[in-house]
């Protein structure tokens, strides 16, 4: 299991877009994908779930990966954070 | 209520198809379906999962169209918002809960997606995001969206009473529901003339105005409503003396079309006795009725698309034959011209087609020379009502003679099934080819050259010639059909058919535009198609001048450089001729 901290640095956080962006991204791996913030946990592989999180900039977020790809679909998933879903 | 609420408000939108209402208003995209409880038998889960998957698969399909269209007019990025949309039927652990639930509390379909759908809309709603409205809306739209697909027949039952339609958009499957009910009119944010809702309001004669941007945001349901389908105006809470304004335009109207009553017997001909034929362009057969006694000489258009609405499969050769051989018999002796599958585009496709520009993909012949076996079953189905020889076959989005001729191929391997058989069809039955993609127009000759007969079919061709996208309500506007290069092209059409001595028809939106008769009369077009309600009137036009005299206005018209100039000359002579023809509410053309 890994599991790491990651900071949302687009204006407009974790909206609809992105939202679609990240789900998309975590289902090409097999692993587990988990992500925690303020002691709510969703699966990051549920858009619906990943959209009630509600994430602004600046927010923290940890994710969680487990499965045996983990460490690939870690490295794919914090590279969309950090850049920034790829928005301004 | 205050009189803030009561305030007449007067939105103005694209003129779609004619009619005056007034009415209480019944808003469907913003209602919200109703959600029941109610407890399933266990024998009953398996059922209520089907309904689920149905509702889901088709709510997708619906989406996965709009996202198509999104992407087009808005851009990938945009369009990414619907795509969430489609990623949350797609989301495995919300159907993966929502179908645990269903088996094992025993709840109907409609009340677990509600309810395990609101845990996350709460969820939403307690956060203080900026962004949660626009979260909350597309979980809201996506749920209501499989709501009404598992409801389906019962949303239209809640129609109580007679009322406007208002909404977002209408879809053709929309437009056919609601006309089984009592509507009165239908009003929407978008769409323009030509959409397919627009045509087919015009052909059930029910009133609608469409691309009024923003009627489903200013209008609550159950408001009064006035709609008038001459002008292109929606109006809210009319006034008393509003209401009275529209009832006297109607009644001019009905004055109008008494003066016409009597003319469905009498021949379409020239006061110096040329002949025209005058036929009706038809998607159901329930309309047959409506046509013949408008006077009808024909069906110069069957469109078949009707038949795919809200199917997954293509129609079997036999459910062809059957509904092809009832419209054949039903109008026998009159002629009857089956277009074949014209799908794509803004048609219902019963696939999900993901094309960047549909209108320039695959469509019409394109889709039927690619799917030979759903093509024979097609045309040994039309085949099979021609025993009486009433039917024509008629080609769609032709754009060269290579298609004309693999086309006619495939009909002799279709003739030669069902000699086989030993069924019984018309052996000489004639084939001709919609005239709507530019290339067609240029190659009229040629293609006249390798078929029967020629059929203009104005909406695409001049949408085509334009480079306009008819429903797109930022440039509809610049959809003209006097415009000259527009003119010009029907005269090329036409002149090219008869080099060959073929017959040229015109089962566009045009031939049914009131201004456009002479001209067309004039160029020498031997067919008007048209929509049946208007066919009394374009008969009256024929009647009342001389064939010699519109070859005269036609060459004149064919000197003019602008569009304003052609539609000025044209309804100048029109007033000459017919001065009692109340013309501001005839033109459905945009103003």
């Amino acid at each position: 299991m890994i599991e790491v901290t990651v900071t949302i640095r687009n204006r407009a956080g974790l909206h609809t877009r992105p939202a679609a962006s990240l789900v998309k991204t975590a289902a090409r791996f097999k692993s587990e994908f988990t992500i925690c913030k303020d002691g709510i946990e969703i699966n990051g592989k549920s858009i619906i779930g990943v959209m009630t999180l509600a994430a602004e900039q600046g927010s923290s977020l940890v994710l969680r990966f487990e499965g045996e790809d983990e460490d690939a679909a870690q490295a794919a998933v914090v590279d969309l954070f950090e850049r920034g879903f790829d928005e301004p | 209520m205050s009189d803030e609420k009561n305030k007449e408000i007067i939105l103005t939108g694209v003129p779609a198809a004619p009619g005056i209402a007034v009415g209480p208003s019944y808003l469907y995209s913003k209602a919200v379906p109703k959600v029941h409880q109610r407890a399933l038998a266990p024998d009953e889960v398996e059922n209520e999962l089907a309904r689920l998957h149905a509702a889901v698969a088709r709510s997708e399909r619906e989406l996965q169209k709009i996202h198509s269209f999104a992407e087009q007019k808005l851009g990938a990025s945009n369009a990414k918002i619907l795509e969430a949309q489609v990623m949350i039927l797609q989301d495995a652990v919300l159907m993966g809960a929502i179908e645990k639930r269903i088996r094992s509390e025993l709840k109907n379909a409609e009340y677990v997606v509600y309810d395990e759908v609101s845990k996350y809309r709460r969820l939403m709603m307690e956060s203080e995001d900026e962004y949660i409205q626009e979260r909350t809306h597309d979980v809201d739209d996506v749920m209501n969206r499989v709501l009404r697909n598992i409801q389906d027949q019962k949303l239209v039952s809640r129609l109580e009473g007679e009322s406007i339609i208002v909404s977002h958009s209408l879809t053709p499957a929309d437009t056919v529901i609601f006309s089984r009910n009592q509507v009165l009119g239908y009003a929407t944010d978008h769409g323009g003339f030509t959409s397919h809702a627009a045509l087919l309001s015009r052909s059930l004669k029910i009133p609608a105005v469409l691309g009024l941007r923003n009627a489903t945001a200013l209008v609550k349901s159950g408001d009064i409503l006035g709609i008038d389908g001459y002008a292109g105006a929606l109006i809210i809470n009319p006034t008393e003396e509003t209401i009275e304004g529209l009832r006297r335009k109607e009644q001019r109207l009905k004055e109008f079309e008494k003066k016409l009553e009597g003319i469905a017997g009498l021949p379409a001909e020239t006061l110096d006795h040329k002949r025209c034929e005058l036929s009706a362009n038809l998607e159901f057969a329930e309309e047959i009725e409506f046509a013949l006694k408008q006077g009808s000489q024909g069906i110069g258009l069957f469109r078949t698309e009707s038949q795919l609405i809200g199917r997954e499969t293509f129609p079997t050769e036999d459910e062809q034959a059957e509904l092809y051989t009832s419209v054949a018999e039903q109008m026998f002796p009159h002629p009857v011209m089956i277009r074949s599958f014209d799908i794509g585009g803004d048609k219902l496709s019963p696939e999900p087609l993901q094309e960047d520009n549909p209108f320039l993909g695959w469509r019409g012949i394109r889709v039927c020379l690619d799917r030979p076996e759903m093509f024979l079953d097609h045309l040994r189905a039309i085949l099979r009502a021609s025993a009486k020889k009433n039917v024509r076959i008629l080609l769609p989005m032709v754009s060269k003679v290579s298609e004309v001729r693999k086309a006619k191929e495939y009909l002799k391997q279709a003739k030669d099934d069902l000699k086989t058989r030993g069924v019984p069809f018309d052996h000489h039955i004639k084939m001709g080819v919609m005239i709507e993609v530019p290339a067609a127009a240029v190659l009229a000759e040629e293609i006249a050259k390798e078929t029967d007969f020629l059929s203009i079919g104005t909406n695409d061709l001049i949408q085509y010639l334009l480079a306009i996208d008819r429903g797109n309500t930022l440039v509809s506007s610049m959809y003209q059909e006097f415009n000259p290069a527009v003119v010009r092209t029907l005269k090329q059409i036409i002149d090219a058919g008869h080099r060959q001595s073929k017959w040229v028809g015109m089962c566009g939106e045009m031939a049914g535009n009131p201004i456009a008769t002479v001209l067309l009369l004039g160029l020498g077009l031997d067919e008007f198609s048209v929509a049946p309600i208007v066919l009394p009137e374009i008969k009256k036009i024929l009647r009342s001048i001389k064939f010699k005299e519109a070859k005269r206005i036609a060459d004149k018209v064919l000197t003019l450089q602008t569009e304003v100039e052609i539609k000025d000359y044209l309804a100048s002579v029109l007033r000459e001729k017919l001065p009692d023809i109340p013309l501001e509410a005839l033109d459905t053309s945009h103003y």
